[in-house]
């Protein structure tokens, strides 16, 4: 089964909040090799969380 | 995986099917048959000896569809994915997302975070609230169910929205500009 877009960026969403079966896994990884708006969703989400850790961190100076 | 959880597995679609059919809502079926898969695996060995796995699956799915009813007659319905209107109907992104230049010079800037606050704050009230007990708060989704009263699948809808909407709100605001 090849995964749309819409499908991988829901599965590129959900590995952050919950562990990925199998086959959800290996599917992702196919269509990441060769989707370049996937994988750079995926960096992106990535950032995303790295930002929200540190927001407010500078509130008291700000 | 062993035999018995494959076996499981291969049952996944026709519980989807049947769950779809009962509960016409993809998201609460998808739910169903999820706890149904779990409890399976939990209680193989009130399996054995038992000839029909398809038959004793769905018993456990009846009851499940039982729970989700009573639970979608109390939980106000989750909207449309907005974000169908970013992807085509062949489901490609219509604008495909373009790499950000070294993201992480962004972290060192005050004025980044006032502009993710503020993309923070367009977000719906319920969206936003998953996505800060997520990721600023560091929750697990069983925990932001808790604190919401909603399932896991409508948390990762939240989780998921709140994403796709941040990707485009800072990429608008701060990494077309930079």
């Amino acid at each position: 089964m090849i995964l749309s877009c819409k499908e991988a960026a829901r599965l590129v969403s959900q590995r952050l909040d919950r562990e990925l079966g199998f086959g959800e896994r290996v599917m992702l990884r196919v269509h990441l090799t060769i989707c370049d708006g996937c994988t750079n969703f995926k960096d992106q989400v990535a950032f995303l969380r790295k930002a929200m850790s540190r927001l407010g961190d500078d509130s008291a100076n700000s | 995986m062993s035999e018995f959880r494959a076996k499981v597995e291969g049952e996944r679609a026709y519980l989807l099917r049947y769950a779809t059919l009962q509960l016409r809502d993809a998201a609460a079926a998808e739910d169903a048959v999820q706890e149904t898969l779990l409890a399976a695996l939990a209680g193989e060995s009130s399996f054995a000896g038992r000839s029909n796995l398809r038959t004793w699956l769905t018993g456990i799915l009846k009851h499940k569809i039982v729970d989700a009813v009573r639970r979608m007659s109390r939980e106000p319905t989750l909207p449309e994915e907005d974000f169908d209107a970013l992807f085509n109907e062949r489901g490609h992104w219509i604008e495909m997302p373009q790499a950000w230049a070294d993201p992480d010079a962004a972290l060192d800037q005050k004025e980044f975070f006032r502009i993710l606050e503020a993309c923070l704050a367009k977000l719906p009230a319920k969206t936003s609230q998953a996505f800060m007990l997520r990721e600023h708060m560091g929750l697990e989704t069983t925990e932001i169910c808790k604190e919401l009263s909603v399932t896991p699948t409508h948390v990762w809808v939240l989780l998921h929205r709140a994403r796709l909407a941040l990707r485009i709100c800072l990429d608008m605001n701060w990494f077309a500009k930079t």
